[in-house]
C-alpha cells in the first residue's frame, strides 16, 4: 500500500502536462476555466488531439488501442486534464458504446466503428429513454421489427444527451413483445441520417439546450448493426451502466471545482473582507473538500481491485451517488458566493459565447444557472434512488 | 390575528408563575437544570400539588374537573412549567389513559378512576408495545380469555415506561384472535398488584431504569375493567394516539433546552465562536417554528377543528429538535462529555462532577434522547401515516 | 393569541387567489415574462382597483389600513403563481419607505399616485461590494446648494427600466460602511445623470444596474432623516423580507402540490412513483418543510411592527433562514422527484425552484440571517 508517486509516475505526469500543454487548444481551456458552455467543435478539437496520441480511449485494453496505462496512469491522466481545464471526454463514444462493441460486437463491427470511435471523427449518442421509460427502463417500447435485412425501427427516445451533434446513436429497441420485458430488448446501432429520424430539442431550466427527444418513423436499420444476439440487449446495458457509473463520479472535476470555488471566496469580499475569511464559509468549503477527498478515496480503493482483477460491483452506484451530490453541492456554494450578482440572467454569453460584458464578476453570471443545471446529476445515468435501490439489493441483499 | 396577550393572560402567567414557585422545592428544580433524573416522588408530589389546585388535568374538559382553559392558557401553563423547570406531568394518566376514560368508559368506570388521575394518587402505565409488536402494533398477541366475570390474561408488554413505578397499567390485549388484527383487540385496566403481574427492568444504553419489561401470568382480570366494548381496544387506542403526539413535541421543554445551550456556550466559553452561535440559533429557530406550527393547530381547534394527522409532523420534527439539543450539548462540553458518572445522574448525590456541572449529563442525555424518534410511533411510522392521510400517498 | 384570519382578510385572499387562478395560468405567466416589460399594465391597473396596491398602508396615507397579514395574504397568493408585477420594488420596498420615512408632501407626491396605480418604484440598496450589508454604501451625495450630486453605481436594481422614481442610498457622511452617514433619497427615473443598463434575472424578472453620474437632486429628495437612512432602509427591507418571506410559501405551496399530483400519476415499474416510500418520506419532510416556513412567515408578519427592534430583527431574520432552508429543501425536492422532467424548462416546477433560489439571496442568504440573528440573541 503506497500514497506515493514512483519515479515513473511523475515522469507520466510530466508526459501528461506536457501533452496537454501543447495540444489544447487556448480559447477550450479558457471556456472550461469560465464555466462557460462549449459547442460540439471544441470538444472534438480536444478528443481528435487525444486521439492522434492514441489516449482518447484511455480505458481500453491494448489490443483494441488502449495505451495499456495502469490504474495510477490513468488516475493521473484525468487530473491532470481536470487541472489544466480540459474539456471532459464525451462518454457515448469511448466509455460507453466502444466497450459494448468490443465486447460484444463482431470483428466487422469492430472493424468498422472502434476506428472513428478511438479517432473521435464521429459523435454518438445514447438513446435508451423514453417517455414511458425512464427508471424504469426494461419497459420500453420502441419497436423494431424484421424485415429482410432490416430493421423498421418506430418508437421515440428522449432526453438524448448532444443528440443534435450525433452521427450516430445507440439505442435499446423491443425486439420481441411476448418475450419477458428485459428478453425481448435488442442493441442497435443507428446511422441519424438515416431517413425518418427526427430530432427536437429539450430546453433546460437554465435555458440551455443539451437534451433532445428523438422520434423514428419507419427508420430502416441494417441487421448489421445489431450489436451481439437480438434480445440481449439488456445484458449490454447492464454492463454499460455499471461503466458509465464509475466515471459518472466525475471527481478531478469536482477538485478543479473546488479550487475554482475558493478563488471565488477570495475574490468576493463581505463587509470588506474577502469572503474566505468568513468563518462559516470556510466551514463550508472545508466539508466540500473533505467530501471531495473521501470520495477520491473511496475511488482510488475500487480502482486498485479493478487493478488486480477485480470487477467494479453494484458498490460503485454510492460513488455515482456521492459524486453527483458533490458536484450539486459546489453550484450551491458558487450561488452563495457570488450573492446579487448570481441574479442577471445573460444567455448569451452563456451559449453563444457573445462577448457581451458580463453584469457582476466575470464567474458570477454562471453560477446560478448551472445550480439549476447541476441538479440533472442526481437524476441521470440511474437516479440516486434508483442507485440506493440497486446498494440495497445487490450489496446489502435487502 | 395577534400574538400578544392581554392583560387577563399576563395576569394569568403571574399566577402560574406564582404557584410553582410556592409549590416547586428548590431540590426538584435544581435536578431539571442540572439533567439529573427524577425519582417517583419528585414527580407525584408536584402533581399533587398540580392536582390540589384543580390544574393537573388542565386538558380536561370542565365536566371531568378541568379548569376550563382556553387554548392561550394552557399554552402559558406549559410554558412558564418549562421555564421554572418543573419536572414534566407524566402523561400516562393524565393525557392518555383519562381521556380514553371520560370518552369511552361508563359512568361507575370514571366515578372510580378519573379522580385518582385527577389528584395523582395513582400512577398509570402504559402496555401497548410487545416483543413482536413495535411499529406493527395491531400484531401484538398479549391473549385475554374471558372466565366469567374475569378476563384471564397472559402475555408480555415490554418498553413499558416506568412500569416500576405503575399502581396501574392500561393495555391493548387480544380478546378475539379470530377476527382482523385491529378488531380482536380490547382496552383493559390492570391493577398492577394481581397475582401474576411481573416487572422486569430494561436498562437503557445510558444505564438508566425507565423502561420495563412487563409479564402477565395468569392474571385475573375483572370484566368490569375493560374500556368501551370488547374488540373495541383499537379504537380507543388511536384516540390516544392522536392525543399522544401533540404533547409529545415537547416545545416548552426545547425552549428551556435551547437556553440552558446558551448558558453552557457561555461557560464554555463559545458564545463567541461563530459557527457554535450559528448552530444555536439554527435549534432556536428550529424550536421557534414548531412553536409557531403548534399555535396553528392549536388556534384550529380552540376554533372548533380537531388535530388532524398532521399532527404527526409536530411529533416527527419535535423529537428531532430535542435531539439536536442534546447533540450541540455533548460537542459544547468536548472532552468531559466523556466521565460516566451515573451516581450523579440517577441518584441524589452530593458529590461533585468530574468535568463541570454542565458536562455530566451531556453524553447520557444525548444517548437517550434517541429514544424520542423511536417511541410514541417511530418517525418513519409518522411520515407513513402523513403520506397516507395528508398527502394521499 | 388568535391566529385566524378576520373576514376581510379572508375575503382579500379570496380575491389575490381568483386572479392568480383565472390570470396566472403558467403559460400565460411565460407569455407575460416574454413581453418587454415582463409584466402586463393592465393587472397592475387591477390592482390598484382592487386596493391591493393600498392595503398594507394607514388610511391617513391614502391606504386602506391594513399591515403586514395582509401584505403577506396577496405575497403569498403572488408567490403562488409566480407572478411578475411589480409589486415588491414599488409597494414594499419603495411604498415602504415613504410610509416609514416619507414626508407628508412626499406622501402626498408619491406614495397616493402609487396606491392609484399611477406610479411605479425601484429601490436600489445593492453596490457591487456590499453583499447584504445595507450600510456598505459607496455611491456619494454631494452637497450642493440646497440639494446634493449623486455619483456612483447601484446594481441588480429591480424594476429600474419600468420605475418612475428610483429610492437610492447615497453615502453624505462617513466611511464607507459606517452605520451613520448614508441617506435615502428619491430621484426620478429619467434624471439627467443616471444610465442603465437592463436585463432580466433568472426568475423571469427584470433588474438593472444604475450608474450615476452627477445626478443632481433637490433637498426635498431625502426621505427621512439626514444620515439617518441605514435604519430606515434596514426596517423597510425587514418588512419586504416578511412579504418574500410570504412569497415563497405560496411557491412552496404550489410546488408541492404539483409533484404530489405528479408522483401520483407518473408510473414506472407499473406503479405510481408515490409508491415507494423514499418518495413519500421526502413528500413528508416537503410538506413539514413549507407547514415550518408558513409558521415561521405568519409569526414574523405579527411581529414585523413591534416596536421592540430587536425584536422585529429577529423576528425577519428568523423567517428567512427558514425560507431559505425551506425554499432549497422543497425545490430541490420537486425537481428530484419529477426526474428529468425537473430540470426542464417545460414545467412549472424548474421556474418555483428558480424563484425560491433568488428568494434565499434577495435581502440576505439563510447565512447572513442566521448570523444577523444570532447576534441580536446572543447579546440578550
Ligand atoms: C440532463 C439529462 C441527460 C440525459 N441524457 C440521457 C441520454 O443521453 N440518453 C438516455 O437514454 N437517457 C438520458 N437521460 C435520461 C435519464 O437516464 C432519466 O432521466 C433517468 O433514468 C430517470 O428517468 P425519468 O426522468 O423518467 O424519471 P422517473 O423514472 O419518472 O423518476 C421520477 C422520480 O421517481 C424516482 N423513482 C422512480 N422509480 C423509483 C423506485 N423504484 N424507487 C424509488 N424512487 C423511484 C426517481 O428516482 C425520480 O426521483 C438524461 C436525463 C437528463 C436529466
Ligand atoms: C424509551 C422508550 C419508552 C417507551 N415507552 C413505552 C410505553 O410506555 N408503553 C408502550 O407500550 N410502549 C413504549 N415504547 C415502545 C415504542 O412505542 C416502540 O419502541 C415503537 O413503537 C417502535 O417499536 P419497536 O421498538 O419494536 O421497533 P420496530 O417496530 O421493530 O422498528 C424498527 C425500525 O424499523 C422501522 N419501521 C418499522 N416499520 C416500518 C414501516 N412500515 N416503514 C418504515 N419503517 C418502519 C422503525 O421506524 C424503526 O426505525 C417505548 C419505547 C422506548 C424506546
Amino acid at each position: 500500500m503506497d500514497l506515493a508517486f514512483t519515479p515513473e509516475d511523475i515522469a507520466f505526469r510530466d508526459e501528461v502536462r506536457a501533452f496537454v500543454a501543447a495540444n489544447l487548444d487556448r480559447d477550450i481551456a479558457d471556456k472550461v476555466a469560465a464555466g462557460k458552455h462549449l459547442v460540439r467543435d471544441d470538444y472534438m478539437r480536444w478528443q481528435q488531439a487525444l486521439g492522434r496520441k492514441g489516449w482518447l480511449v484511455y480505458t481500453w485494453p491494448k489490443k483494441h488501442g488502449g495505451p495499456g496505462w495502469s490504474v495510477t496512469q490513468r488516475y493521473i491522466f484525468e487530473n491532470v486534464c481536470a487541472e489544466m481545464n480540459a474539456p471532459g471526454i464525451i462518454p457515448f463514444g469511448t466509455k460507453m458504446v466502444g466497450p459494448v462493441i468490443y465486447t460484444f460486437g463482431s470483428e466487422e463491427q469492430k472493424a468498422r466503428f472502434l476506428p472513428d470511435i478511438r479517432e473521435s471523427t464521429l459523435w454518438w449518442c445514447q438513446g435508451y429513454s423514453e417517455p414511458g421509460s425512464g427508471s424504469d427502463l426494461a419497459s420500453l417500447r420502441t419497436r423494431a421489427v424484421r424485415d429482410g435485412d432490416h430493421y423498421v425501427v418506430n418508437g421515440s427516445k428522449t432526453w438524448n444527451t448532444m443528440g443534435h451533434w450525433a452521427d450516430w446513436i445507440f439505442c435499446l429497441v423491443r425486439t420481441d413483445t411476448d418475450a419477458k420485458q428485459q428478453e425481448g430488448i435488442s442493441f442497435l446501432l443507428i446511422d441519424m441520417k438515416t431517413p425518418g429520424i427526427t430530432v427536437k430539442p429539450i430546453i433546460m431550466a437554465d435555458g440551455g439546450h443539451e437534451v433532445n427527444e428523438v422520434f423514428f418513423d419507419d427508420v430502416r436499420v441494417p441487421v448489421g448493426n445489431l450489436v451481439g444476439k437480438e434480445g440481449e440487449g439488456w445484458t449490454y446495458a447492464k454492463f454499460l451502466l455499471a461503466n458509465e457509473r464509475l466515471g459518472i463520479a466525475a471527481i478531478p472535476q469536482s477538485k478543479r471545482g473546488v479550487e475554482t470555488l475558493k478563488e471565488i471566496a477570495r475574490a468576493e469580499t463581505d463587509n470588506g473582507r474577502p469572503l474566505i475569511e468568513d468563518s462559516s464559509f470556510r466551514d463550508k468549503l472545508a466539508d466540500l473538500d473533505i467530501q471531495v477527498t473521501a470520495l477520491e478515496f473511496t475511488e482510488l480503493r475500487a480502482l486498485s481491485t479493478m487493478a488486480v482483477g477485480g470487477a467494479p460491483g453494484p458498490e460503485v452506484s454510492f460513488l455515482k451517488i456521492r459524486g453527483s451530490e458533490i458536484q450539486q453541492r459546489i453550484t450551491e456554494l458558487a450561488v452563495e458566493a457570488v450573492g446579487y450578482y448570481a441574479m442577471p440572467y445573460q444567455p448569451s454569453l452563456l451559449w453563444q459565447g457573445a462577448n457581451e460584458e458580463p453584469i457582476g464578476p466575470a464567474y458570477a453570471h454562471q453560477s446560478a444557472p448551472r445550480y439549476f443545471n447541476v441538479r440533472k446529476t442526481s437524476i441521470y445515468g440511474g437516479s440516486n434512488e434508483i442507485q440506493k435501490n440497486v446498494i440495497s439489493k445487490m450489496v446489502l441483499g435487502l | 390575528m395577534d400574538l400578544k396577550l392581554s392583560a387577563g393572560d399576563e395576569a394569568f402567567r403571574d399566577e402560574v408563575r406564582a404557584f410553582a414557585a410556592a409549590n416547586l422545592p428548590a431540590s426538584v428544580v435544581a435536578k431539571t437544570w442540572s439533567g439529573r433524573h427524577f425519582e417517583r416522588e419528585d414527580h407525584m408530589a408536584w402533581q399533587r400539588a398540580l392536582g390540589r389546585k384543580g390544574w393537573l388535568t388542565y386538558t380536561w374538559p370542565k365536566k371531568y374537573g378541568g379548569p376550563g382553559w382556553n387554548v392561550t392558557q394552557r399554552f402559558l401553563f406549559e410554558n412558564v412549567l418549562a421555564e421554572i423547570g418543573a419536572p414534566r406531568i407524566l402523561p400516562f394518566g393524565v393525557k392518555m389513559v383519562g381521556p380514553v376514560i371520560y370518552t369511552f368508559g361508563t359512568e361507575e368506570q370514571k366515578a372510580r378512576f378519573l379522580p385518582g388521575i385527577r389528584e395523582s394518587s395513582v400512577s398509570w402505565c402504559q402496555g401497548y408495545s410487545e416483543p413482536g409488536a413495535g411499529s406493527d402494533l395491531a400484531s401484538l398477541r398479549a391473549r385475554a380469555v374471558r372466565e366469567g366475570d374475569h378476563y384471564v390474561v397472559n402475555g408480555q408488554k415490554t418498553w413499558t415506561s416506568f412500569a416500576h413505578w405503575g399502581d396501574w397499567i392500561f393495555c391493548l390485549v387480544r380478546t378475539d384472535p379470530d377476527k382482523k388484527p385491529q378488531e380482536g383487540i380490547s382496552f383493559l385496566l390492570i391493577d398492577m398488584k394481581t397475582p401474576g403481574v411481573t416487572v422486569r427492568p430494561i436498562i437503557m444504553l445510558d444505564g438508566a431504569h425507565h423502561v420495563n419489561d412487563v409479564f402477565l401470568d395468569n392474571v385475573r382480570v375483572p370484566v368490569e375493567n375493560r374500556i368501551g366494548q370488547e374488540g373495541a381496544g383499537w379504537t380507543c387506542a388511536k384516540f390516544l394516539l392522536a392525543n399522544e403526539r401533540l404533547g409529545i413535541a415537547e416545545v416548552p421543554a426545547s425552549k428551556r433546552g435551547v437556553q440552558g445551550l446558551r448558558d453552557i456556550a457561555r461557560a464554555e466559553g463559545l458564545s463567541d465562536d461563530p459557527s457554535f452561535r450559528d448552530k444555536i440559533s439554527d435549534i432556536d429557530l428550529q424550536v421557534a417554528a414548531l412553536e409557531m406550527s403548534e399555535l396553528r393547530v392549536l388556534s384550529d381547534m380552540a376554533a372548533g377543528g380537531a388535530p388532524g394527522p398532521e399532527v404527526s409532523t409536530l411529533k416527527v420534527r419535535g423529537s428531532e429538535i430535542q435531539q439536536r439539543i442534546a447533540e450541540l450539548a455533548c460537542e459544547a462540553v468536548g472532552d468531559y462529555g466523556a466521565p460516566y458518572q451515573p451516581e450523579l445522574l440517577f441518584r441524589d448525590s452530593n458529590e461533585s462532577g468530574i468535568g463541570a456541572d454542565h458536562a455530566v449529563p451531556a453524553a447520557a442525555r444525548y444517548f437517550n434522547m434517541r429514544k424520542t424518534s423511536i417511541y410514541g410511533g417511530t418517525n418513519e411510522i409518522q411520515k407513513n401515516v402523513m403520506s397516507k392521510m395528508v398527502l394521499g400517498l | 393569541m388568535d391566529l385566524s384570519y378576520s373576514d376581510e382578510q379572508k375575503q382579500i385572499k379570496e380575491g389575490v387567489e381568483r386572479f392568480v387562478r383565472e390570470e396566472y395560468a403558467f403559460e400565460t405567466r411565460r407569455k407575460i415574462a416574454a413581453t418587454p416589460r415582463g409584466w402586463l399594465p393592465g393587472n397592475w391597473a387591477k390592482f390598484a382597483e382592487l386596493g391591493w396596491l393600498g392595503m398594507a398602508f394607514s388610511e391617513e396615507d391614502g391606504g386602506f389600513g391594513g399591515g403586514a397579514v395582509e401584505t403577506s395574504i396577496i405575497m403569498e397568493a403572488f408567490g403562488s403563481g409566480l407572478v411578475l408585477e411589480p409589486y415588491l420594488p414599488t409597494v414594499l420596498l419603495g411604498g415602504g419607505a415613504l410610509a416609514l420615512g416619507g414626508s407628508k408632501a412626499q406622501k402626498d407626491a408619491l406614495l397616493a399616485p402609487m396606491i392609484e396605480g399611477k406610479k411605479q418604484f425601484a429601490f436600489a440598496y445593492v453596490e457591487k461590494q456590499s453583499r447584504y450589508n445595507l450600510a456598505d454604501v459607496a455611491v456619494t451625495a454631494r452637497k450642493d446648494g440646497a440639494g446634493y450630486v449623486l455619483d456612483g453605481h447601484k446594481g441588480v436594481v429591480y424594476n429600474a427600466a419600468s420605475a418612475d422614481q428610483i429610492f437610492v442610498t447615497a453615502r453624505t457622511a462617513g466611511g464607507q460602511r459606517d452605520g451613520k452617514g448614508v441617506t435615502l433619497f428619491v430621484v426620478d427615473a429619467d434624471a439627467a445623470g443616471l444610465s442603465r443598463r437592463d436585463y432580466p434575472t433568472q426568475d423571469s424578472l427584470r433588474a438593472s444596474e444604475l450608474t450615476f453620474r452627477n445626478v443632481k437632486v433637490g433637498a426635498d429628495a431625502v426621505i427621512g432623516t439626514l444620515d439617518e437612512g441605514a435604519s430606515l432602509v434596514e426596517r423597510v427591507v425587514d418588512r419586504a423580507i416578511v412579504g418574500i418571506c410570504a412569497e415563497a410559501v405560496g411557491c412552496m405551496d404550489a410546488v408541492n402540490k404539483a409533484t404530489l399530483e405528479y408522483i401520483k400519476t407518473r408510473k414506472q415499474f407499473g406503479v405510481a412513483i408515490g409508491k415507494f416510500q423514499v418518495l413519500q418520506h421526502r413528500m413528508v419532510d416537503c410538506f413539514t418543510n413549507a407547514q415550518e416556513a408558513r409558521s415561521m412567515t405568519l409569526m414574523a408578519s405579527l411581529k414585523i411592527d413591534d416596536p421592540d427592534v430587536d425584536t422585529s430583527r429577529k423576528a425577519a431574520s428568523g423567517a428567512k433562514v427558514q425560507i431559505g432552508k425551506s425554499g432549497k429543501f422543497v425545490g430541490q425536492s420537486a425537481v428530484q422527484m419529477h426526474g428529468g422532467m425537473g430540470v426542464t424548462d417545460e414545467l412549472s416546477v424548474s421556474h418555483y425552484f428558480k424563484r425560491l433560489t433568488m428568494i434565499d439571496t434577495m435581502f440576505g442568504s439563510q447565512q447572513h440571517h442566521l448570523t444577523r440573528y444570532g447576534n441580536i440573541s446572543m447579546a440578550a
